[in-house]
Formats: structure tokens, C-alpha cells, sequence
């Protein structure tokens, strides 16, 4: 047996987590070499590291390191899904508890202008605890309705503790709350600028996908020009939309009295649209094409009007991958509204380049954590309807 | 019944249905055999309108089939596709139920017709009409297709190779069963298929095509015996047409030298009547006795068979 081999099979043989370990290494690398939080004078200097050692009592800092090593032993050498899950639940929660902690004792009462903010140690291991998490549930194959419920869970809860005030002395609470009266608004606009051209995208690129599937030669134009737009980088994008929009609403009254402007919110929204059609005509395309031949010859053999055979046998059958492309592009639109707050589109966006011109990094995880966070939800719901739709029948 | 008159599709140049005329009667099964590309599926299809005739019309019991708008044409006429064509997204049930439902029936009286096709058809309505096809065995796929075909009790019954992805024995028993529910419905039924033997077993009258031409539409035994073309000598075999010719002939069909009771040597083989002449000609060889006793199904003998009875019907004109 060659070396190679006999490795191999030690490996395999080893009771031991690929994944798990390298999550492992990775998190206690990052607590005990990188800082887990930082003080800062103000919100805009760098800041030093903080000895946690000096700041909490040491009874809770060795039960929290002591559920930390339990988490990551369970990560090594824990074959349940369950116990992984948990482990890395737990792993969240004390991370967490000791940053809201450590923020508590370091804070000064009734300054507002000292910062703790949460270091690299911190999200490292956090990151490392969420991934954990994530791939005990993929392993445990939950329902799709099962999904959908851990994900409304997850948001109450983490909705319930930001409210609580736990986290109110970190560096992003403060954040949050220096911004409050905006982030409702600006978040309501990012979502707003997301779903509407998504569904202007869907009302459109349905009917024309549902055509390019019906004419061949269409289709290979049709998706030639949408390719090409989605080439062009998103802020070029914008900026080519903002003569013409300007032009129109200076020509027509009622386009700049219905707020359509050469800046705002108004490129934006087509600019968004323009790149979600591509995924919604490709896949409908796609899925019109991937229909059994045989249905169709049957539903227009039984008697179906061309409209019947659309509407009961060809969408229907075409829906999962359809919505695959409904996915991509919301997925999409999500990240690319954070990019229109460039020329007034706001959004969160406007966070994240407020924060980018300010060097407040602060401000900058304040936009572009939230919208990490939608996207991701975005993507479980859809795929859990997309799974739903898939089980009813098989192929 | 069905008439066809001076029909013709033709695809730019091409000519792919030229000039074909047919009677096919009420409640009798038409077999229409050719070569791919001889024009039998599109002559099929024209019957129901999924291709449009170029010149000629269809009379279906008189009315001009090019009278009514098609899809409503199409609800009045059943059609199975080969592979079925089942909408993988309705239960089987569902998948029975289209052709009433697009007729607008009330929702009781598809419940009954339903469950009365899965009976027919040998399929538990309790265990089978929630299911979907994909569960479903290709030989179950094949037997709702027709039922779905069936379900609003048309007239007419169009298949195109229906049983063309179904493994021999399976392909038999479909056969069966096919005749079986003809006979039960009285259907008018028109069969396209690229196998003679098929042909031979399910058509009471069988056309053959080749190149769009419609050769010859006769009985299976006058395409046997007086082939009208080269073309269709070589289609229906020339090397085994007198055993083709026994298997048109069942054995109870024949006159049989009465024998009593007492004579019926136990060493003598029973033919069951049921059986092809062909199929009897195989067994006598086989058992080596040159001669049996005809039985019907209760066992009773009817008659003494020879090998040189069947033989006699195996001679060409």
C-alpha cells in the first residue's frame, strides 16, 4: 500500500469533522490571536484592542470559554446534526453575550461618543459558529415549511434582543441609534426599489419569454441584448439612464410630477429592472423549453385552447424554474440597490457609502448588514417555495 | 363513421399526404401502417385538426370536420400519443378528468366517470386516483392515456403509437385490452403503427402507406393473399405470410370433424378454440401427433384438428 493510500485510509477512518475541524481552527485562531473587541476615542479612529481579561470578572469569561471549547470539540467530533446545530447555536449566543458584555463594562454611563466595537476576533468566530450552524441544518434536510418557520424564529428572536437592549452599548447599536429615524425609511426604499422592479421585471419578461419560447428566432435576439445589459456595471448603468430620464421629465410634465428625475430613485428602478429581466426570460425560457413535448401534443390533442395549454400545462410545468430565475434576480436586485444610493437612489446603500466617506466602519456594517441579511432571507423563502413546488411532481 | 376524401397535406415542395381517400365504418378499429415518414401520422393528426388538411375535407358522421372551430372538434374525439403524454402535474385522476372538465361536466359525474375508467382499466380508483404518473408503472401510464382518451365517451378514438414504448408482453396485454374496450364502447377507433403484426392483430381493415400514397386499405387477409403493390407484399412479409395468414383464423372458426366423446384419445393433445390457427399449427407440431381435439373454454370437445386442416388455410390464392 503506498503512502498516499494508507494516509487516505487513516483519514477516513479518523472520527473526525473536514469541515467541523477546519471551522474549528479558524475560530479559535481568530479569538486568540485577533482582538475581540476594540475601544475606540470616537467613531472614526481605529481604536486599540481590549484585553478581556481586564475587563470581565473571570468566573463568566471561563464558563464562556469553556462552552466555546465544548462548541468547537463538538464541531471536530460530534457525527449529529443535532449536536452540531446546537453546539453552534451556543457558540453564537456567548460570542455575542461576552461582546454585549464587555460593551457594558467599558462604556463610560452617559457618554456618547466612546465606541466599542466588535473586533476581528469577534466576527471571525462568529462567522465560523454561523457556518457551523448552517451546515448542521443542510445535513438535516429540513422541510421546506420547516425552513420557513427556523427562518421567522431567527428573526423574532434577534428582532426581540435588539429591542431588549442588550446590544445597545456596541458600537453598531450606537450606530443604529444615531440613525434610527432613517434606517426605517431607507430600509422600506431598499425593498421598496428591490421588489418593485422585480415585479415590473416579472410582469414583462414573463410575456416575453413566454414569446422568444414561442419564436425561435426572437428568443436568440431578445437574449443576446439582455446578456449585453447585464455586462455593463451597474454604476455605468446609471449613469447612461440619467439623460434620458432627465430629458423626459423635462419634455413631460406629468413624468417629473410622478418624481422621475435623472437622479434618485427613478434610474435606479430601471436600471434594477433592466438587470432582472435577463433571469426571468432566460429561465422562462428555459423552463417553457424543458416541458415534455408529449403534455403539450396531448393538451392541444384533448381539445386545450392555445391559451388553456399555457395557462395548465406550460407554466405550470415551466414554474420551479422559472422562480430558480425570480430567485436570481431578487438575490441580485437586493445587492445592486445598495450601488443606487450613488446618485440619490438611498437605501440602505446609503449607509454603507456614508459610512465609506466618513471612515465610520461602523456605519458602513449598519447598510451592508441588513442587506447581507435580506438576501439571504430572500433565498430561503424562494427556494423553499421552489422545493414545495418541485415535491408535488416529480419529473 | 368516418369518411376521407381526396385528402392532401402538403409542407412547401414537399407533398407528405397525397391524394387519400378512406371509409373507415362505425365502431370498427382501422389500422394504418407505413415506414416512418410514409405520411400515417399526419393523416391521423389531420382527423383531428392538429394539422390542417391543404385540400380535401374529413366527414365525421357527416359534419365537415373543417366546420367547427378545432379545439371544440378535438373534445369529441379521443387521442393518445405514444410515451402517453400525461401531465405530470395532476394526479391521475386529474389527468382523466381533462377532457370533462373542459367540457364543463358537474364535478359528481367526472367523479363517477373516473372511478369507472380506473375500474375498467384495472386500477384501484382508491389507490391509483391520487397518484401521480410518475408512481406509476409504464404499462399503468399507457392504460390512463387511453382512459384519459376516453373519458368524455367520444365517438372516436385517435391513437398514434400508442403502445410503441411498451415492452412485448406488456404490449400484448395492451393489445387485449384495447380490443377488449373497443368491443365494451363501441368506439370508432383509427390506429396508426409501424408494425404489421400489430396491424394484423388489432384492424379489422388495415391501410398501408408509403411516401404520403395510401397503397391499399383491405382486410388483413386480402393484403395477405392479394397484396396490391410490391411495396405492400414486401411490408406485410413475404417469407412467413402463410403463417400470418393462420393467425388471422382462430380455431373455433373452423368447421371440425365431429368427434364423440368415447374416441377422444387421452393421448391426443386439446387445442383450446381460442386459439389462432397459427398458434395451434405450433402446438400440434410440438406434441409430434399430426392431429387434437378442439376444446372450448369449459374443456368440452368440439371437434378432432389436423395439421393438414391448418395447413389447407395457409395456401395462397
Amino acid at each position: 500500500m503506498s503512502t498516499t493510500a494508507a494516509v487516505r485510509v487513516f483519514l477516513r477512518r479518523l472520527p473526525v469533522d473536514p469541515l467541523g475541524t477546519l471551522l474549528c481552527a479558524v475560530g479559535a485562531l481568530a479569538l486568540i490571536c485577533l482582538p475581540f473587541l476594540v475601544f475606540k476615542a470616537n467613531r472614526i479612529v481605529p481604536g486599540d484592542p481590549v484585553d478581556l481579561a481586564q475587563v470581565l470578572a473571570p468566573a463568566p469569561l471561563a464558563a464562556a470559554a469553556l462552552v466555546l471549547a465544548a462548541a468547537g470539540l463538538c464541531a471536530v467530533f460530534a457525527a449529529g446534526a443535532r449536536l452540531r446545530l446546537l453546539a453552534g447555536l451556543a457558540g453564537i449566543v456567548v460570542i455575542a453575550l461576552v461582546a454585549a458584555a464587555g460593551a457594558d463594562v467599558l462604556t463610560p454611563a452617559g457618554n456618547r461618543v466612546v465606541r466599542v466595537a466588535p473586533g476581528a476576533g469577534f466576527w471571525i468566530a462568529l462567522i465560523a459558529m454561523a457556518l457551523l450552524a448552517t451546515d448542521a441544518v443542510t445535513r438535516m434536510r429540513p422541510r421546506p415549511v420547516v425552513r420557513v418557520l427556523a427562518l421567522a424564529v431567527t428573526v423574532l428572536v434577534v428582532l426581540a434582543v435588539l429591542a431588549h437592549g442588550t446590544f445597545d452599548q456596541l458600537s453598531l447599536m450606537r450606530e443604529y441609534a444615531a440613525h434610527a429615524d432613517r434606517f426605517a425609511s431607507e430600509l422600506r426604499r431598499h425593498l421598496w426599489l428591490a421588489l418593485g422592479s422585480l415585479t415590473a421585471a416579472v410582469l414583462v419578461g414573463l410575456p416575453v419569454g413566454v414569446l422568444c419560447h414561442r419564436v425561435p428566432r426572437l428568443r436568440s435576439a431578445v437574449l443576446s441584448v439582455l446578456n449585453l445589459i447585464q455586462t455593463i456595471p451597474a454604476i455605468a448603468l446609471f449613469s447612461m439612464l440619467m439623460a434620458p430620464l432627465a430629458l423626459l421629465a423635462a419634455a413631460v410634465p406629468l413624468a417629473a410630477r410622478l418624481g422621475v428625475r435623472g437622479i434618485g430613485a427613478a434610474p435606479a428602478a430601471v436600471a434594477l429592472f433592466l438587470y432582472a429581466l435577463l433571469p426571468v426570460v432566460g429561465n422562462t425560457v428555459a423552463g417553457l423549453r424543458r416541458v415534455s413535448p408529449a403534455a403539450v401534443e396531448a393538451a392541444r390533442g384533448m381539445g386545450m385552447t392555445a391559451g388553456q395549454v399555457l395557462m395548465s400545462v406550460e407554466l405550470p410545468l415551466a414554474l420551479p424554474v422559472i422562480l430558480t430565475g425570480v430567485r436570481v434576480a431578487l438575490v441580485q436586485n437586493i445587492g445592486l440597490v445598495t450601488i443606487a444610493a450613488l446618485i440619490g437612489g438611498g437605501g440602505l446603500g446609503s449607509f454603507v457609502f456614508q459610512g465609506i466617506g466618513q471612515t465610520a466602519i461602523d456605519l458602513v456594517l449598519l447598510g451592508a448588514i441588513p442587506i447581507v441579511a435580506l438576501a439571504f432571507a430572500a433565498a430561503l423563502l424562494l427556494d423553499a417555495l421552489i422545493e414545495t413546488l418541485r415535491r408535488g411532481a416529480a419529473p | 363513421m368516418i369518411q376521407v376524401e381526396h385528402l392532401v397535406r402538403r409542407y412547401g415542395e414537399r407533398t407528405v399526404v397525397a391524394d387519400v381517400s378512406m371509409d373507415m365504418a362505425r365502431g370498427s378499429m382501422t389500422a394504418i401502417v407505413g415506414t416512418s415518414g410514409s405520411g400515417k401520422s399526419t393523416l391521423l393528426r389531420m382527423i383531428n385538426r392538429l394539422v390542417e388538411p391543404s385540400a380535401g375535407r374529413i366527414l365525421i358522421d357527416g359534419r365537415d370536420t373543417a366546420a367547427e372551430p378545432p379545439h371544440l372538434l378535438r373534445r369529441r374525439i379521443g387521442y393518445v400519443i405514444q410515451g402517453h403524454g400525461l401531465f405530470p402535474h395532476r394526479t391521475v385522476a386529474q389527468n382523466i378528468a381533462t377532457v370533462p372538465r373542459l367540457l364543463g361536466w358537474a364535478p359528481e359525474r367526472i367523479e363517477t366517470r373516473v372511478r369507472e375508467l380506473l375500474t375498467v382499466f384495472q386500477l384501484d380508483p382508491a389507490q391509483y386516483g391520487a397518484a401521480y404518473p410518475h408512481q406509476l408503472s409504464g404499462g399503468q401510464q399507457q392504460r390512463v392515456g387511453v382512459a384519459r382518451a376516453l373519458a368524455a365517451e367520444p365517438a372516436v378514438l385517435l391513437m398514434d403509437e400508442p403502445f410503441g414504448a411498451l415492452d412485448p408482453i406488456i404490449r400484448a396485454k395492451a393489445q387485449e385490452d384495447l380490443l377488449a374496450i373497443q368491443r365494451r364502447f363501441g368506439t370508432t377507433v383509427v390506429l396508426v403503427t409501424h408494425d404489421i403484426d400489430e396491424a394484423f392483430r388489432l384492424g379489422s381493415r388495415v391501410a398501408v402507406m408509403s411516401e404520403g400514397r395510401l397503397l391499399q386499405y383491405d382486410t388483413p387477409a386480402m393484403l395477405l393473399t392479394h397484396p396490391a403493390d410490391p411495396f405492400v407484399a414486401r411490408m406485410t412479409g413475404v417469407s412467413d405470410r402463410a403463417l400470418k395468414l393462420l393467425s388471422l383464423t382462430r380455431v373455433g372458426e373452423l368447421r371440425l370433424f365431429p368427434v364423440e366423446a368415447a374416441t377422444a384419445g387421452a393421448a391426443e393433445p386439446r387445442i383450446d378454440a381460442s386459439l389462432s390457427l397459427r398458434e395451434a399449427l405450433a402446438e400440434l407440431l410440438w406434441q409430434g401427433t399430426g392431429h387434437g381435439i378442439v376444446c372450448d373454454a369449459t374443456g368440452r370437445p368440439l371437434g378432432r384438428i389436423s395439421v393438414a386442416d391448418i395447413a389447407a388455410h395457409g395456401r395462397g390464392p
